[in-house]
């Protein structure tokens, strides 16, 4: 299988906290991977620099073949990398329709001049615009809720709208950091679902932060635990699962030592 | 006609800042641009200069200009927020006449200038050019036009009108366009907004680049209007003016704007200035008061507007006409967040508590 995304010996030190410590990590193209770890692993980290929020203190990270570490996130954004956030970040005072429309920046040649002058190519543009963003929020279930404040709309249904903010930035790999958080199991046997969905109709590379490890045993092929900003295991949900380092970072020593015993 | 007269100022000063509220909240720096653009606009008309260069022209000019300086004063000010922006920004307010009153007096030996008198410091530059409307290429028969000639102010009334028109439908057209949802987005949230593709340096240099060149040419029509283009002219009240029209009628409403603009405007200059005077000195013969006859209400201007804004603050926050966006966000503390039902996709529903077990499991 082909990579899509590779980080080599990737490192972030905020002083002298080693919040990401020497990780090589790859993400194979039409997989959905997992990142896990307990809290303060480095994950949401790891993403940062992925998406250029954070510029890495030492590494590179590739995508579709191109160097991107240290680039402008809106950068990264139009190469194909789209996000969410683990704490949503909507934009509270836009419809849904708009917060959309925004992830379409970087795919719409409208300038500024041609809106002031309302000429026929940015008036198409923009129907176009409307109309794929109608799609897309068709798509996540949104549709009766497109001229609603993003700020207005159920938590299950934010989350819905920051995934396909994220899609409409047109994406080859998409990130969802923690995207089943606060939901009850029911909800996060939807997004589940729809995770799958994403990576089987859309053709899209997944790559999740996820703290539930029953999610992530659900759906991921492959699997990549942090601990203290360092890479302790890889492979396969159930390899991952059987790893005393594993259950270890997540448990407790004492708790390796009573499974052993 | 006072020095101050001008809808065009008032209405074409205030609505250039509509897209300039967008990501950047507190820009108090409109006069600057007001002044560099009535400069620009003198410099290039005046006489002595010898350029005299055609209004038509000039007002293209302007705008660029203008536009330039906003990119300049803007760029430094890139990382400010809030309260930060405003103080620089005023403090731009306040350096630009400054420095256009002193050079009047250039000496630069490598590029030839001594003794170089650019803006003729504080008697400023007068007269300068007016629009003229010279057809005869066409219309053979037809003289040439001069908009304002014998101080007649309906051509101009005409002129601002077309002006304030196509800046109205243009900021319109620019909210709704992908650098208007741009601007609302990294107003909400500058991290998101650059996540999903936004560059922020990019679309915060351009509110200031197009904010700028509007109130550039707003200057450049003040001064054709006016006559006279002097430091004075320039004060830190004219953005304090522009400020309070914005706030009073709401912000992020261009048609709130627009009839903020025209009420305050008509408050000032007929009532306080036209209307109250002759009233009060009848009163005063009537009553036989020599303070309500010597009392000359517009001195008391600011000390108005300054009492009005402070009962808009308290009473109406959003301003007299907002947009709904500004309202929301005003009265987001007001009423709890709107609980939905959960919705047929979904059983179950979303629980706000859960929400905040997230936060126990935040990640750094």
């Amino acid at each position: 299988m082909e990579t899509i995304l590779e980080a080599r010996d990737i490192s972030m030190h905020f002083g002298g906290l080693k919040a990401v410590d020497r990780v090589d990590f790859a993400v194979e193209r039409d997989a959905i991977a997992s990142l896990i770890g307990p809290n303060g692993a480095g994950k949401t980290t790891f993403f940062n620099m992925v998406t250029g929020l954070h510029k890495p203190t030492a590494g590179r990270i590739f995508f579709d073949g191109h160097d991107i570490s240290g680039k402008q996130p809106n950068f990264v954004t139009s190469m194909g990398i789209g996000r969410t956030f683990q704490t949503i970040r909507l934009f509270n005072n836009m419809s849904s329709l708009e917060n959309v429309l925004v992830g379409m920046n970087s795919r719409l040649r409208g300038t500024w001049y041609e809106a002031f002058l309302h000429t026929p190519r940015v008036i198409r543009e923009e129907k176009q615009a409307s109309a794929s963003a109608m799609a897309l929020l068709e798509y996540v279930g949104l549709a009766e809720h497109a001229h609603e404040f993003a700020k207005n709309l159920a938590y299950g249904l934010q989350r819905r709208l920051e995934i396909a903010r994220a899609l409409a930035t047109q994406p080859k790999l998409l990130l969802l950091d923690e995207p089943t958080a606060g939901m009850n199991p029911n909800e996060t046997h939807e997004m589940t679902t729809f995770i799958r969905r994403l990576r089987d109709e859309r053709g899209l590379t997944i790559l999740l932060i996820e703290h539930d490890m029953r999610v992530v045993m659900g759906i991921s092929e492959r699997v990549t635990v942090l601990d203290y900003g360092k890479k302790i295991a890889e492979g396969t949900a159930a390899e991952v699962q059987k790893d005393v380092k594993v259950i270890e970072a997540y448990l407790g020593r004492r708790a390796v030592e009573a499974f052993t015993q | 006609m006072g020095t101050q007269h001008c809808p065009g100022r008032a209405g074409g000063g205030s609505l250039s800042c509509a897209p300039l509220r967008r990501p950047i909240r507190r820009d108090l720096g409109y006069a600057a641009f007001f002044a560099l653009g009535a400069y620009s606009f003198g410099i290039l008309t005046w006489p002595t200069h010898g350029l005299e260069w055609s209004f038509w022209i000039v007002i293209l000019l302007v705008g660029p200009i203008a536009a330039f300086f906003g990119l300049v004063i803007g760029a430094p000010t890139l990382r400010l927020r809030g309260d930060y922006l405003a103080i620089v920004t005023l403090a731009f307010g306040e350096i630009v006449p400054n420095a256009l009153r002193n050079m009047s007096d250039i000496n630069i030996p490598w590029l030839g200038l001594n003794h170089f008198n650019l803006t003729n410091g504080t008697q400023g530059l007068n007269p300068v050019g007016k629009p003229v409307i010279n057809l005869t290429a066409i219309f053979p028969n037809m003289q040439p036009f001069v908009v304002g000639e014998n101080a007649n102010q309906t051509h101009w009334y005409f002129l601002v009108l077309v002006v304030g028109l196509i800046v109205l439908f243009g900021s319109r057209r620019l909210d709704n366009s992908r650098l208007g949802r741009a601007w609302k987005a990294i107003r909400e949230d500058e991290t998101a907004a650059n996540c999903m593709g936004v560059n922020p340096v990019r679309t915060k240099l351009l509110a200031f680049a197009i904010g700028a060149s509007f109130s550039g040419i707003a200057g450049a029509i003040f001064a054709s209007m006016s006559q006279a283009v002097f430091p004075e002219l320039f004060r830190f009240n004219v953005s304090i003016f522009i400020l309070i029209i914005v706030i009073i009628s709401g912000m992020g409403n261009v048609w709130g704007v627009l009839v903020g603009g025209l009420i305050l405007t008509l408050f000032d200059r007929v009532l306080l200035a036209q209307l109250a005077p002759p009233l009060l000195h009848s009163l005063g013969e009537q009553l036989n008061s020599d303070f309500l006859r010597g009392l000359d209400l517009s001195l008391y201007r600011w000390v108005m507007f300054g009492t009005g804004l402070l009962i808009v603050m308290l009473l109406r926050p959003e301003g007299l006409f907002p947009s709904k966006v500004r309202k929301a966000e005003f009265h987001e503390l007001d009423e709890p967040m709107i609980e939905q039902e959960a919705p047929e996709w979904r059983p179950g529903g979303s629980a706000p508590a859960e929400e905040s077990t997230m936060s126990d499991r935040d990640e750094s």
